[in-house]
């Protein structure tokens, strides 16, 4: 990685005022109050375009300590446009540590991908959402949306579903899978694939959403039943691939189809740049006999 | 009728007054309906007809008076004392509401399937396959081809989308059915069909039903009693044959009077 941006003094750190950043702290305790439950807060504007993490970055900013370490991942990898600028934007404002390796981390802020490496206790992992309201589409009237969390009325969200099966003969939902959250509050969980979906499930780390546009942090605190919703007959059910990572040979991580030339030649490599990288290290480690394995496997 | 507690009136309105603003929407309004029982509520453009129906419906709170329902399971019970997410359940499974407009009753772009079971769904009904087969039986109930499952009211005529709203209505197999001008905007045939079809399913199911209409020939065809309404309050009530071929009251007598000879 190259060379780490100096800490500007001329804001405050985390760019962010303290005032806002109480205010934020407030929304987010409410929501780790009451598992998936929208909570409105004063967004403020960031120097950042709404649709690049304006949410995520906020609720980064109101979390952060001066000895905490951050990551950022885009998409699963550390080294995309919009990781690296959120990356660079809080060692400007906030002098933090920042790393790649997900076990370093204490905040990881992402966009759509959980990372592959088990969370542990003690971390929080916020995510970037467009659109926290998982019912949008099908009622647009926010007040009644509200109305049918408050009542606990779901029904519409199966008929999302019916439509995918009625369509297409399977649930076609891939990405932003709607969740039932702690068997209260249905949620979107940002547009992560559904692969991830099973990864909040009793998760030990903190989970907080923040939606910069639209004015919303919801939260899964640690440990909490999230079930992705789904038919008796159509259970939920992730996306397997033929391949393993052209990289480093894993089966278990998400893949991204990655196409290498114009005559339709692709390979499938792991999204989470951290998981693979890792994986190949440890590959090459493997291959000159190292004592300290061998002896830590005698 | 019903075998079931016909000692007891289903809907029990009483009192029932409704402002907009300072004017006087309806006003005074009482009656009782029995179970399996149709009642027609007519009466000129603006008299309150559809502002009746919505206040006995649970849509809008009255100014003053009582909706008494006798659910299934509690008895009677006041629709406006109780806690809105039970009044809202109950709108669900034991009542049913046609609307004038059907794009205001059906989601437009979800296909008539889904549109179909939708309440099934909200009740926890969880398992596509039975979805699909009920919903395909309803379907056929109300004349509609299952092959047309899968397509969007948007595709479909008025009268299929009113005989589509009637089968998303039917489906929790409610008590007591809200019809607000259900046949009006149809060709002749199609009302026909339709008034054949709701007259059909009201005796099979035992279900009652307020129907307001303008169409005193709607109201003769389906309704046993009838009310009729001018400038927010009832003015007559009786059997409907009684008041079509002998209204007292004077409006009565001009609105009889006004239909156009066949």
């Amino acid at each position: 990685m190259s060379t780490a941006p100096a800490r500007d003094s001329h804001v405050n750190f985390a760019y962010l005022d303290e005032h806002t950043k109480r205010m934020i702290r407030r929304a987010i305790l409410k929501a780790v109050c009451i598992p998936g439950y929208q909570v409105a807060f004063g967004s403020r504007e960031m120097p950042l375009p709404y649709g690049w993490g304006t949410g995520g970055i906020q609720v980064t900013a109101a979390l952060l300590g001066p000895r905490d370490v951050l990551k950022v991942i885009d998409q699963g990898s550390d080294d995309t446009v919009n990781a690296v600028n959120i990356r660079r934007f809080f060692q400007r404002t906030a002098g933090v540590e920042v790393t790649t390796r997900t076990q370093r981390a204490d905040v990881i802020q992402t966009r759509h991908r959980i990372p592959e490496t088990p969370l542990r206790e003690g971390q929080i992992i916020v995510y970037q959402v467009p659109v926290p309201e998982p019912m949008q589409r099908l009622e647009p009237r926010e007040a009644e949306t509200r109305k049918l969390h408050g009542l606990a009325e779901y029904g519409l969200m199966h008929v999302k579903l019916y439509e995918d099966i009625a369509r297409l003969g399977h649930i076609a939902t891939t990405y932003d899978y709607p969740v039932l959250v702690n068997d209260r509050y249905v949620m979107a969980p940002s547009p992560i694939p559904k692969f991830d979906n099973p990864k909040m499930h009793m998760n030990p780390a903190l989970q907080i959403f923040g939606a910069g546009r639209e004015k919303r942090i919801y939260a899964v605190p640690p440990y909490t039943p999230v079930e992705s919703l789904a038919f008796e007959d159509h259970p939920f059910s992730v996306q397997k691939w033929d391949h393993p990572c052209a990289l480093c040979g894993a089966t278990d991580s998400f893949l991204d189809e990655v196409i290498t030339d114009d005559r339709g030649t692709r390979m499938f490599v792991c999204s989470d740049s951290d998981y693979c990288n890792t994986r190949q290290e440890r590959r090459q480690n493997e291959a000159v006999p190292d004592k300290e394995n061998i002896h830590a496997d005698a | 009728m019903q075998m079931h507690d016909a000692a007891e009136p289903l809907l029990r309105v009483r009192g029932l007054r409704r402002l907009y603003g300072r004017r006087v929407a309806i006003d005074e309004v009482s009656f009782d309906l029995w179970p399996g029982e149709v009642l027609a509520v007519v009466g000129e453009s603006g008299s309150g007809k559809t502002t009746l129906l919505h206040s006995i419906a649970g849509h809008h709170a009255p100014d003053a008076g009582s909706v008494s329902f006798n659910a299934r399971e509690h008895g009677h019970v006041d629709l406006y004392s109780m806690p809105e997410g039970r009044r809202r359940a109950l709108a669900r499974t034991d009542l049913g509401f046609v609307h004038q407009n059907a794009a205001d009753g059906l989601r437009m772009n979800v296909s008539a399937g889904a549109n179909v079971v939708e309440r099934l769904m909200s009740l926890g009904q969880h398992n596509y396959g039975n979805l699909r087969a009920q919903a395909a039986e309803w379907l056929e109930r109300v004349e509609i081809d299952p092959l047309r499952m899968d397509d969007t009211p948007l595709t479909f005529s008025g009268g299929m989308r009113q005989r589509l709203q009637i089968a998303r209505n039917l489906i929790t197999l409610p008590r007591l059915m809200f019809l607000d001008e259900p046949t009006s905007g149809l060709d002749v045939s199609v009302q026909a069909r339709l008034l054949d079809l709701l007259r059909q399913l009201t005796r099979q199911l035992g279900l009652a039903a307020v129907l307001v209409t303008h169409d005193l020939a709607v109201a003769r065809l389906l309704a046993h009693r009838m009310i009729v309404m001018q400038k927010g309050r009832v003015v007559e009530s009786g059997l409907t044959d009684q008041v079509l071929d002998d209204p007292e009251h004077a409006y009565s007598q001009l609105l009889v009077s006004s239909v156009l000879p066949t």
